[in-house]
């Protein structure tokens, strides 16, 4: 049994209130600590002050039914679901008594709300947990003050308050009222994880409905009356600027009613500032179709400042990096060299992936208005305190004056952590003096940048007669950030290692895309491994779990980012799940394993070739992610993660000329689509009692190389380059 | 059926009162070809004065804020705008409003009264979406397939669906959620 504080230096995190139209209500800092995933080395540390914010809020009606308000804008991971169980459990509610509800906005309730990715449920599993189980609390001591007996005398669940010894029941609602009278407990007992109910169970999305009947819930979807619309145009290719344009005859289309430049650059840019043009042409009229128009028309001077890079120049680029390049981070276990030396076999490869888009399926949009003293901002967007950040420095305005609201998110994948096509609504906002929507078209997204680097790694390990692995080497190079975890595995399982991450320069701009870096290194990783344990004549996985075994017993050097027991523990489920070893006519099989967001997850791919195509007819997963909070939803975002990651490593890829991208649509640039997902995927989670880990990023890396294996397996050939159908000997 | 109007409605616009434009163009005698259409969409006759070759994606969303039907490429590529005409999905981006003639549409909005047309229930049922952008668009070319093939195989499904990206990856419950409709017979 756990206690926990509801207060840190005598403040209480809580504060208890009476509900208008009778009841409880109980304000509570939601996400305290819930910072997004801060991608950028220094950005965004948690601030305590933040953590006394009352930013969620329980309402426990008269009647029993339980209003969660979640401050929690939705980006497809199910915390507007999953969040509110957390709650419902400790408060010990029936779920069907359960109501979760959006903030309203502008009630100025919701000042500051989070999307953090993998690390939502991770960040404020406690603070969920302290809310419900101080409201039960509260609401036993109301029934014992009436009952005049003492509150360790009763028992609470499913909203029934009871004596232990005795007849005497009484519901939540009947308690709610009174409940408001009682001092806020300074520290509350949660559940045993064995007594969990519904933490566990599968609850279906609490926006299921509004889904599937089309209701308004995107930003794209948002409408406020005297709203213009608004669209940007940006230079053809990195390195260019803009000058002037047909201004006069773009003015004089029909439907639109102004057209100017904006220029969006502020002192000081943070992590979230980074965008590929500062300064826009920007058209506003009445609607989206007439701007589309307005756009075609332009005719811009643009400038050259900078270099115009080419795929060429960038391969290049990273060729000379791994050759030359600037260390960011390294590690040394051991001699390497010394032991390439006197190995008896040694493999070296060397792994690409291109710079690829993030693609939310809802384009970037915005509404602002913005006026002499205020701007109010309403979307899609994870930071919404970076975004009154950077636009409060940008229109000169006190902090305060500028609130975010955010509305559900038609994808992220961390591309909404960047926060200037917000800005950009406020500069437009604020030239035409009156309310506006900015609208990206698809090409507008896919074109500006914020991409996932591209990489480049080299891997080299040396076997002994014994085909022991005695040394280990890694290489990576990124445009412009590298993709190595110097402390990650097989750290701490090799004698002698060395990992350096080297950065190297470009124009084009970059972000974090759904688990940054390891979406590259996963891949290559178990892929090389694959191939060293095939020169060592060993079984993929038993070659895994022998590292994992040293890992365990004698760990080399000092910091491991990983629990070695805990990556194994996935490997031997997946490895019984999927009944590996077991030969299968026409399948041909792959693994790999890896660990990512504080969780492990392994995989197994079941590949067959029909009419010269690999077909991925079943994907086993095995998931250490810790207490699985809403199963059937946990295994959706593995599943997206799985396909996600074939899709990539397979077909996407964004290739340059003269600073400008091929692709600006999905007819050039694809993405997977149904034929090409797997037929089954199939997800078994690890039962344990450790704190909930993330669940959006984990299962895309180990696609990727579990993928890569399957398909040598099935063709013979390896794949080192994404994506992998441009890769010539891919039958198909 | 063409009509001048465009000068006139701009005069009546609500926006043109307010002085936020004070320095654009407005006054402009531009003389773009505006028509009126009476169009049948989920039930109702509505009339619209509108440039003839706007797409019905951007008539729905910005004129009859009818906006559960999505932007997602505008040029047919990912299905996000995917409605009814008549009984066959088509994508709205590609379809000018002056293509529609008499048929009728249907949109998410319109698929059924409350949100329960065997699709969607299936599709509440297999709990698919994730971020739900995708979804409107996947739902209703289902719908019009599934009344054309009742008891599809899977190859046939995801060679019907396969214009419907979904960019969260949810297609493996999309498959099965067809299959859930199709099963429960009453498509
Ligand atoms: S928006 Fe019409 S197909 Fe993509
Ligand atoms: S659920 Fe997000 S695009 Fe399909």
């Amino acid at each position: 049994m756990t206690r926990i504080k509801t207060q840190y230096n005598r403040r209480s995190f809580i504060k208890v209130s009476a509900a208008a139209g009778g009841g409880m209500l109980i304000g509570f800092s939601w996400l305290n600590a819930c910072k997004p995933n801060t991608p950028e080395p220094g950005a965004g540390v948690a601030v305590p002050k933040e953590w006394f914010e009352i930013n969620g809020y329980i309402k426990i009606g008269d009647t029993g039914m339980v209003t969660i308000y979640s401050p929690n804008p939705e980006i497809g991971q199910n915390v507007r679901t999953s969040m509110p169980m957390i709650v419902a459990e400790e408060l010990d509610v029936p779920w069907e008594n359960v109501v979760v509800e959006q903030a309203p906005l502008n009630t100025g309730w919701y000042q500051n709300q989070f999307a953090g990715g993998s690390l939502s449920i991770r960040l404020s599993w406690n603070a969920l947990r302290m809310a419900g189980a101080t409201g039960k609390r509260m609401l036993m001591e109301a029934a014992a003050k009436e009952w005049g007996i003492p509150v360790s005398h009763l028992s609470a669940s499913n909203g029934i308050i009871k004596e232990n010894i005795g007849e005497r029941t009484v519901g939540y609602g009947d308690m709610a009222s009174k409940a408001v009278g009682i001092e806020v407990p300074k520290e509350v007992e949660l559940k045993g994880v064995k007594d969990f109910k519904l933490i566990g169970s599968s609850i279906k999305n609490v926006d299921g409905k509004k889904i599937v009947t089309g209701k308004p819930l995107f930003g794209l979807d948002f409408h406020r009356d005297g709203m213009q619309l608004a669209m940007i145009q940006h230079p053809p290719a990195f390195g260019m600027t803009i000058k002037d344009f047909n201004e006069a005859e773009i003015k004089s289309m029909p439907g639109v009613k102004d057209a100017f430049i904006i220029d969006t650059s502020i002192e000081e840019p943070g992590g979230f500032d980074e965008k590929g043009f500062k300064q826009l042409i920007a058209i506003v009229g009445d609607s989206t179709w007439q701007l589309m128009q307005a756009k075609k028309a332009l005719k811009a001077n643009w400038e050259t400042t900078g270099e115009l890079e080419s795929s060429d120049i960038h391969v290049k680029r990273l060729e000379k990096a791994l050759a030359t390049g600037e260390v960011q981070e390294s590690r040394m276990d051991g001699n390497p060299e010394a032991a390439f030396k006197k190995a008896a076999k040694i493999v070296e490869r060397t792994y690409s992936a291109p710079f690829i888009a993030h693609n939310t399926l809802e384009p970037m949009n915005f509404f602002a208005n913005v006026t002499a003293d205020s701007a109010e901002l309403i979307g899609p967007t994870q930071t919404p305190e970076a975004l009154e950040g950077s636009v409060a420095k940008l229109l000169k305005l006190p902090l305060e004056n500028v609130t975010v609201n955010m509305t559900r998110i038609g994808g992220g994948f961390g591309r909404r952590l960047y926060v200037h096509f917000g800005v950009e609504a406020a500069a437009i906002s604020k030239k035409i003096g009156g309310p506006v929507k900015l609208i990206y078209t698809r090409e507008d997204d896919m074109t500006q940048g914020t991409y996932r680097p591209t990489y480049r790694s080299i891997y080299k390990a040396g076997l002994d007669e014994n085909n022991n692995l005695i040394a280990f080497t890694v290489k990576g190079a990124g445009l412009p950030e590298g993709p190595v975890f110097p402390n990650r595995f097989p750290a701490g399982a090799v004698e002698n290692y060395s990992a350096e991450k080297i950065k190297a320069d470009t124009n084009v701009t970059t972000g974090a895309w759904r688990a940054p870096r390891s979406n590259f290194t996963a891949g290559a990783e178990q892929a090389f491994l694959d191939e060293v344990a095939e020169a060592a004549g060993k079984d993929p996985i038993d070659f895994r779990l022998e590292l994992f075994d040293r890992a365990i017993k004698d760990p080399v050097g000092e910091k491991h980012e990983y629990e070695a027991e805990r990556y194994a523990g996935v490997l031997k489920l997946v490895k019984e799940k999927a009944n590996w070893g077991v030969a299968k006519p026409n399948v041909h099989r792959g693994v790999a394993a890896y660990f990512c967001h504080s969780t492990y997850v392994a995989e197994v791919f079941d590949l067959s070739i029909k009419n010269g195509k690999p077909i991925v007819e079943k994907v086993w997963c095995a998931v250490d992610c810790g207490i699985v909070v809403n199963r059937d939803a946990a295994k959706n975002m593995i599943e997206g993660g799985v396909i996600d990651g074939i899709g990539h490593a397979m077909y996407s890829q964004l290739t340059f000329d003269n600073g400008t991208t091929h692709q600006m649509n999905f007819d050039k640039y694809q993405l997977i689509r149904h034929s090409q997902a797997p037929k089954e995927i199939e997800v078994f989670f690890v039962e344990n009692e450790i704190d909930p880990t993330g669940l959006g990023e984990p299962g895309l890396p180990p696609a990727i190389g579990a993928l890569a294996n399957a398909l040598y397996k099935a063709t013979g050939q390896r794949h080192y380059h994404q994506p992998f159908v441009t890769e010539k000997q891919l039958v198909g | 059926m063409f009509f001048n109007l465009f000068l006139i409605k701009k005069l009546l616009h609500p926006y043109y009162s307010s002085n936020n434009f004070v320095n654009s163009t407005l006054s402009l005698p531009y003389t773009k070809i505006m028509a009126n259409f009476k169009l049948k969409i989920n039930g109702k006759t509505q009339q619209i004065d509108v440039d003839p070759n706007t797409p019905m994606l951007w008539v729905l969303r910005d004129h009859l804020k009818l906006v559960g039907t999505k932007y997602g490429c505008g040029i047919s590529q990912c299905g996000a705008c995917t409605i009814h005409l008549g009984d066959n999905a088509v994508r709205s981006c590609q379809l000018p409003i002056s293509a529609v003639g008499e048929q009728n549409i249907t949109t998410i909005e319109g698929l059924s009264e409350n949100g329960d047309h065997p699709v969607q229930k299936a599709w509440l049922e297999e709990d698919v979406y994730q971020c739900g952008y995708c979804q409107a668009g996947q739902i209703m070319n289902a719908t019009a397939f599934l009344k054309k093939n009742p008891n599809p195989t899977d190859e046939e499904i995801e060679g019907a669906m396969n214009g419907n990206i979904c960019r969260c990856g949810t297609y493996t419950r999309i498959k099965k959620a067809i299959k859930t409709a199709a099963n429960s017979q009453i498509v």
